[in-house]
């Protein structure tokens, strides 16, 4: 059986290795062909089934829809969430998938986004209200949009750094504790702090188009078909930056750190300066889509970045296939879209999510999709696994 | 900050840290075990604890427990509830060692891997729990039950003892002398039995260790099934105390006795005890001074100061440096 089933995996590998040559074989322009296709395809997405400006569908494809079930969600609105999910999993993937750190607080990085605009941007937020009243502003007066992006940025990107300072230089595991600590310190303090609207949280977050209100034209309430647009853009941005980022000085850094750190710092690489740039990056690209997050719902509350959000976020990453950024947006795809598509079983969508984490780690350790370095790594440490005494 | 609330009634908020810690102390020694020898967080840990909780509601509702009963059955069905405790923990624990990581030990896969291995098996344990056998054990039939369960009083808290203005409950001294005697007995066995040597020589180096003919695999179950007698027993204490249970009470201890795990040194089972004790205090007067909502805080931020100054907890690591 085992014997079987090894064959057939070395079979597969063949043949996958053959397309890839056979894709990098290609010429330039058919590449980029194929990109520009795939590309226009997931900006398609939203009417999955239908041809736009006409009355003509496409049978077959409407299955796939998460409102082709009883009680099903918005399609735009799942795959809205995906798009975020998406541009969460790269953030999250440089941390761990690249420099190997174990971050189990990440919903920290997300909720500091979502309330640097929540709190920054909404004409009903305790912040703006204060500064209303000390430069005697009208009551609608609040930060704009766009404006409120760098600063989500910058204060998300401020955590990563002070989170990183100090517990950077310990021990893999005790990261993982001291960093669920920090997204649960971060939730505390969102719920407990007058400031931060306390747990009644904070409506009224605004949009491109400014607060939301039925008369926003693109960015409305009701058609999210823009908002998903806005979040695949975005997250198409990121891609191409941080695949730069990956081939670049940094990046190189990042990987030999997490394969070996003392090797590294032999050959220079100051391991403390590139882990805190993961850290910083990564928790950049939370608060982002933090951001988006906020503005779509209009509303948040400290109870949407609970524990088990941080815990689905790594689970997108490691289940994807860490390091490759491919096999993270898969991942992160997938948890995301699964238990929507599959509503009817919401009963038991945990227990099938639990299942389906222990079964694909326990027969595909390097993820759905890994990048071929990490595969390797994974080999040689099999290779060196301890004397088996049976 | 309410600091006469604390001060004026600090004897009194030290006795309840104190038997709070008691439980975070015995499970903290489920996590210290596993991750001082196989160096991996054993996130399933928590839901052993549940299981536990579960296990020992089922049988007294099995035998009729029946409010406070006379003192010499109490005994007696608090007896039978450590052993059903012990026992349903400690097989738990060893079925998420078999299923969720002897495979992945075989291939030396990366922590990472291990974790999210234990988290789906975590949440696998809480819908079970949720869907069918919280239902079962509180004598509904395998229904859907995410409710909180109330567990029959057996002891009737009431004082016994004022020390220092403290009132102290027969049942917070039942916690922490059992709490004491377990590690006493846990610390015994590892530091003077045979299958305690074996533990802390796989602990120091799991290759010398087979050379030397000791089991690894037989090792590593007797760590999971030690840690899950603990976790047993502290789910005793904590239908003694508390006398509620739902299936996702696990999380929340399972990460405060982490946490007490690391903050004593992870790998050192006296760190685990320490560590336990400090948090529960820690957490009573950090929820006297700011009326609860700080609690939770209070306890992570000790914990990164002390990981800052002291990067291998209070004690140190030490389970592998074996003095013996």
């Amino acid at each position: 059986m085992t014997e079987a089933l090894r064959q057939f995996n070395e079979r597969r590998r063949h043949v996958l290795g053959e397309m890839g040559d056979r894709w990098r074989a290609l010429p330039r322009w058919q590449r980029w062909l194929t990109l520009l296709a795939g590309v226009a395809f997931l900006y398609y997405l939203p009417f999955l089934g239908d041809i736009p400006g006409t009355n003509l569908i496409i049978p077959g494809l409407d299955w796939f829809r998460t409102d082709s079930i009883d009680g099903g969600a918005n399609w735009a609105g799942v795959l809205f969430v995906c798009a975020l999910y998406v541009l969460v999993a790269i953030g999250l993937n440089v941390v761990i998938g690249l420099a190997g750190l174990l971050d189990l607080g990440y919903v920290g990085f997300y909720a500091v986004g979502a309330y640097s605009v929540a709190l920054f941007g909404s004409a009903e937020s305790p912040v703006v209200g204060a500064l209303q009243d000390q430069f005697g502003l009208s009551q609608d007066w609040a930060i704009a949009w766009a404006i409120c992006i760098p600063i989500a940025l910058a204060f998300s990107l401020v955590a990563g750094v002070l989170l990183g300072w100090p517990t950077l230089r310990l021990r893999g595991d005790y990261l993982a504790i001291v960093t669920l600590g920090f997204g649960e310190i971060i939730r505390i303090v969102a719920k407990n702090s007058g400031w931060a609207g306390e747990a009644q949280g904070v409506p009224g977050i605004p949009g491109p188009e400014g607060p939301p209100s039925p008369d926003n034209k693109v960015f409305g309430l009701l058609d999210i078909k823009p908002w998903y647009w806005l979040a695949l853009s975005v997250v198409l941005l990121m891609v191409l930056l941080v695949r730069r980022l990956e081939h670049s000085r940094v990046g190189r850094s990042w990987l030999a750190i997490r394969e070996d750190e003392d090797a590294a710092a032999v050959m220079g690489v100051y391991p403390f300066k590139f882990k805190l740039w993961a850290f910083a990056i990564g928790a950049a690209l939370g608060g982002f889509s933090g951001l988006l997050f906020a503005s779509r719902s209009a509303f948040i509350q400290p109870e949407t970045f609970n524990v088990q959000l941080s815990i689905l976020f790594v689970a997108m990453v490691v289940v994807g296939g860490s390091g490759n950024m491919a096999g993270v947006a898969v991942g992160a795809f997938l948890l995301a879209y699964l238990p929507e598509r599959f509503r009817d079983f919401s009963e038991y969508r945990v227990l099938a999510f639990g299942l389906a984490l222990v079964l694909i780690m326990l027969l595909r350790p390097q993820g759905l999709l890994p990048s071929r370095r990490r595969t390797r790594e994974l080999q040689d440490r099999a290779k060196e696994a301890p004397v088996h005494v049976a | 900050m309410n600091f006469d609330a604390l001060f004026g009634d600090l004897a009194q908020h030290t006795v309840d840290g104190l038997s709070k810690g008691a439980i975070y102390a015995l499970v903290a020694l489920g996590y210290t075990l596993v991750y001082g020898v196989l160096r991996l967080i054993n996130f399933a840990h928590s839901e052993i604890f549940m299981v536990g909780t579960f296990a020992i509601l089922g049988t007294w509702s099995l035998l009729g427990v029946a409010d406070n009963p006379p003192i010499g059955m109490a005994i007696v069905y608090l007896l039978i509830g450590l052993v059903v405790g012990a026992l349903a923990s400690g097989a738990t624990a060893l079925t998420v060692e078999r299923v969720a990581y002897r495979r992945l030990r075989r291939m030396n896969a990366p922590p990472l891997i291990f974790l999210i291995t234990a988290i789906g098996l975590s949440l696998v344990l809480v819908e079970i729990f949720a869907l069918w056998m919280a239902g079962f054990f509180s004598g509904r039939g395998f229904t859907e039950n995410r409710l909180v369960i109330g567990i029959p009083p057996l002891l009737k808290q009431e004082t016994v003892l004022s020390v220092a203005g403290a009132d102290i409950t027969n049942v917070q001294i039942i916690m922490v002398v059992s709490a004491l005697a377990m590690l006493y007995g846990l610390d015994q066995f590892i530091n003077r039995t045979r299958y305690g040597r074996g533990v802390r020589a796989v602990a120091q180096s799991p290759d010398t260790a087979a050379l030397m003919g000791v089991h690894q695999d037989r090792v590593i179950m007797l760590v999971f099934v030690l840690g899950g007698l603990m976790a047993g027993a502290a789910a005793l204490l904590w239908n003694m105390r508390y006398g509620i249970t739902k299936f996702d009470i696990g999380f929340v201890v399972g990460l405060k006795a982490f946490t007490a795990a690391v903050l004593g040194g992870i790998g050192n089972l006296r760190g685990a005890l320490l560590g336990g004790l400090l948090l529960g205090v820690i957490e009573v007067y950090a929820a006297t001074l700011t009326r609860s909502t700080w609690e939770d805080v209070a306890a992570f931020v000790v914990l990164v100061v002390v990981l800052i100054f002291r990067p291998t907890g209070l004690l140190g690591e030490s389970l592998g440096k074996a003095r013996a």
